[in-house]
């Protein structure tokens, strides 16, 4: 029963795309098909360090904070005349710094839990980036930064390949390493964990620099599409980042949930969101439907555990 | 009052888990509900309180015939459950916790707290138990908070009280206190069903028993026509040849250099100056109550918490141990007290709970997973510990007690560790399968390991140790070897009446 819960996701990801294939001639080409996982790139990298923080048992809300503050961070980089490089490094530290923070404060200052410290993040990373930027978005990056989030090798878009690398490493750390398999003990049961030997809050601050860095990564990315380190850039993206780990199957109380299901848990939103513009649907719309679609995912999920539950007794 | 259940018979997606089975409660009898886990026991209860309905058979209570449609009509007819794991609101008052779902409101419609409170003082007087009512839940002992539950299940005016394993998490001195008290409700005409796993306990207190087994029904009589070994057989079906196994010839262990060596250990409020060895191939039994400071005084060993003063030396090494990971690595083991909280991820699989705490021994030093070493690791301890599951996938969580129990075990076993300290190793689970569990540790040790049993049972402290050390208040109050030691003498030093001449180690 295991693979039920990968598959129901996927499964609506295909429903999806045949439904919007049928009803619109525009969609099922290769150009949008690559558009909407290009599309789909940033909230697939946010996603992804959610899905860690969530595995344990966590949520990290400061996600779309720190995604702003790096944008900032790495345009003001640019623009000061640092080498491609050394920006991209800055905003890669940037991120990590902002989740070890969280990390941080969860383990060392021991605040009860997660929601509180990324929610003081999230503020605090927010203002920072609206003060350094003094309030403006900055413009004009150099051509050859833009690569990042712009550009394609032949037809596929850099953004594309990033995440596709980005969410194999990631598949192997989780299923491969011992790391990996102490982040899901620690979701499942953070007690028993510790009881095991498994140093729980060194891991925890990983997993929240992590999802730091992620946010970091997609900051890059956001800011060679746009051309622009807006310091407003990614408002409500945290939420986006949850609905796309829960969606894609994993249980927000921890334990559970895989790399892949997320992968289609944010390309489904992106389908979503993609598919309703080609049929002119209005974008308040849009949102609405992303609702009941989390509420679907996740009554087939507890539909699921209930069946299991009576085949169990 | 009279509750009746007649050839009730249940199913779940096609297995048979009770099958025609009888029991007849009569006012004012503690009524014994014995069989091992998986019997059927818990499912008969939960058609009883309606929990569960049954495919057939009848409830008759006073002789009508009963259909419950809700568990809310069980209870109005006066039928109560204590639950195994206590269903109080730790954050509200004793008041609130007993009147939970059903508050009462002056005509005002505002909360009648006098008239709760004045209530709630009378029934813990009617049973003898001093508490104030307008405590958090929180702040008691757990034999208060079952108390607290009796309480409720009184307050609802119960006739006939269920009591599932209800001595399990209480020490000797707490469960004669429940003794007493039920025996005071079954003069007062409440009926009680009792279910447990520790046969002395029903030969104490109980006057009729019923035994199951795999959901059959095998006997009710009363408790004076059936000995021990009789019930023992009915529950296994088997005769139950010998509960410990023997212990083998030892070194003397003065000759040896000590496996774990406790020196001058303290921690404030919790255990003061604790000086103990422990031997390779030797069991050492440490006794005493609830809230004697064993478990703390384990989980320091293990490094859960830290010493505030004393010394641990391992194999004649001085070892710093300030979390459970140091602990690991110095080879030291513990299976925790509550495998629920502190043993096992429930719900991932055995495999991934039996690989869980190996850190890097079936890793690459970059920390890759070897998973076809993890693999056969699992199976040779399946194999080695008997686990009976249906595949290595299957969540720990759907497993028995037991089971349970043995994979919490094979987790530490898979460390490799060569001091395991057992705390409370039996808790909740069935005669056969803490038999298998006691010859597991008595093996273990003539393999070379050095093992610490903490036990609240008496009895298998003193049918498994070699050396007893026992705890009161947070010292050690007496040493004894396993050939010396009588259940009185060891009762003596728990409460402190008797201090041993030599004051912790010796050897």
């Amino acid at each position: 029963m295991k693979w039920l819960r990968q598959l129901g996701p996927l499964l609506a990801l295909i429903v999806m795309i045949v439904l919007l294939s049928i009803s619109s001639p525009y969609f099922f080409t290769v150009d949008n098909l690559l558009n909407i996982f290009r599309q789909s790139s940033v909230n697939a990298l946010l996603a992804l360090g959610q899905l860690l923080v969530i595995i344990t048992a966590g949520i990290d809300l400061s996600v779309g904070s720190i995604l702003g503050l790096c944008a900032v961070a790495v345009a003001l980089s640019l623009k000061a005349g640092w080498s491609i490089i050394v920006s991209i490094f800055i905003c890669l530290l940037v991120g990590a710094f902002v989740g070890w923070l969280n990390g941080a404060m969860l383990t060392k200052m021991k605040l009860p839990h997660p929601f509180i410290s990324t929610l003081a993040t999230m503020n605090v990373a927010r203002g920072l980036a609206l003060i350094i930027s003094g309030g403006f978005p900055i413009s004009d990056l150099p051509a050859s930064y833009r690569i990042w989030g712009a550009s394609s090798v032949s037809i596929i878009p850099v953004p594309v390949i990033i995440v596709v690398v980005v969410y194999f490493i990631f598949h192997i750390f989780l299923t491969k390493t011992i790391s990996g398999r102490d982040i899901y003990a620690i979701g499942g049961n953070k007690v028993a964990a510790y009881y095991s030997g498994i140093p729980t809050d060194r891991r925890l601050v990983v997993v929240y620099m992590l999802s730091g860095l992620l946010a970091g990564l997609a900051a890059i990315i956001l800011t060679g599409r746009m051309n622009s380190g807006f310091p407003l850039a990614g408002m409500g993206a945290e939420l986006d980042s949850i609905a796309a780990v829960i969606i894609g199957g994993a249980s927000f109380f921890g334990g559970v949930g895989t790399v892949w299901g997320t992968l289609v848990g944010a390309l489904l939103m992106g389908v979503l969101r993609n598919g309703l513009n080609l049929l002119d649907v209005s974008a308040y719309w849009q949102t609405v439907v992303i609702g009941a679609v989390i509420v679907w995912a996740v009554y087939m999920d507890v539909l699921r555990q209930r069946v299991m539950k009576k085949k169990r007794s | 009052m009279h509750v009746e259940l007649k050839n009730i018979s249940k199913s779940y997606t096609g297995n048979l888990v009770l099958n025609k089975v009888t029991m007849n409660v009569k006012p004012g009898q503690v009524h014994a509900l014995i069989g091992e886990n998986g019997a059927g026991k818990s499912t008969l209860m939960k058609i009883l309180i309606g929990v569960e309905t049954a495919d057939h058979g009848d409830i008759f209570v006073n002789r009508k015939n009963k259909k419950w449609r809700t568990p809310h009509d069980a209870r109005d007819a006066g039928i109560a459950m204590v639950f195994q794991e206590l269903s109080l609101i730790p954050t509200l008052s004793v008041i609130e916790n007993v009147f939970l779902g059903r508050l009462l409101r002056k005509q005002s419609g505002l909360l009648d707290w006098h008239e709760m409170k004045s209530q709630v003082e009378k029934i813990f007087e009617e049973i003898e138990f001093p508490l104030d009512a307008e405590q958090t839940v929180e702040e008691l002992s757990i034999a208060q908070k079952q108390m607290v539950e009796i309480a409720r299940a009184l307050s609802q005016n119960a006739r006939l009280i269920i009591l599932d394993e209800p001595t399990s998490p209480l020490a000797e001195r707490d469960a004669e206190r429940l003794f007493k008290r039920i025996k005071k409700l079954s003069e007062k005409n409440v009926s009680i069903i009792y279910i447990t796993h520790r046969l002395e306990q029903v030969f104490k207190i109980a006057h009729l028993i019923t035994i199951l087994r795999d959901g059959e029904f095998i006997r009710t009589c009363p408790v004076s026509d059936v000995d021990m070994q009789t019930v023992v057989r009915d529950m296994v079906g088997r005769e139950l040849s010998e509960q410990f196994p023997d212990r083998t010839q030892k070194v003397n262990g003065s000759s040896k250099k000590a496996a774990l060596r406790v020196e001058g250990a303290t921690r404030s409020n919790e255990f003061n100056n604790v000086n103990f060895s422990v031997y390779n191939g030797e069991i050492l039994g440490i006794a005493g109550l609830v809230g004697a400071g064993r478990t703390e005084l384990a989980e320091a060993i293990f490094g859960v918490r830290r010493l505030d003063q004393g010394m641990v030396t391992v194999q004649g090494k001085i070892a710093k141990i300030n979390s459970p990971a140091a602990a690991v690595k110095t080879g030291i083991g513990l299976i925790a007290d509550d495998r629920k909280l502190k043993g096992l991820v429930p719900d991932a699989s055995v495999h991934f709970n039996l690989n869980v705490a190996t850190q890097r021994k079936f890793a690459t030093r970059c920390g890759w997973r070897l998973q076809g070493q993890e693999i056969e690791a699992s199976k040779r301890l399946i194999d080695g510990l008997q686990i009976k599951l249906q595949s290595l996938q299957q969540n720990a969580a759907g497993l028995s007690g037991g089971n349970q129990q043995k994979v919490a075990i094979g987790k530490t076993l898979n460390t490799d560790s060569s001091i395991l300290i057992f705390d409370e190793p039996t808790r909740g689970i069935d005669v056969g399968a803490k038999r298998e569990i006691y010859f597991l540790l008595r093996k273990l040790a003539d393999e070379g390991a050095a093992i610490i049993l903490v036990s609240s049972e008496l009895e298998e402290i003193l049918g498994l140790s070699d050396r007893i050390i026992v705890m009161c208040q947070g010292r050690i109050t007496g040493e004894i070897v396993a050939a010396n030691a009588t259940q009185e003498k060891i009762m003596e030093m728990a409460v402190g009446i008797y201090e041993s001449t030599k004051n912790g180690v010796t050897a």
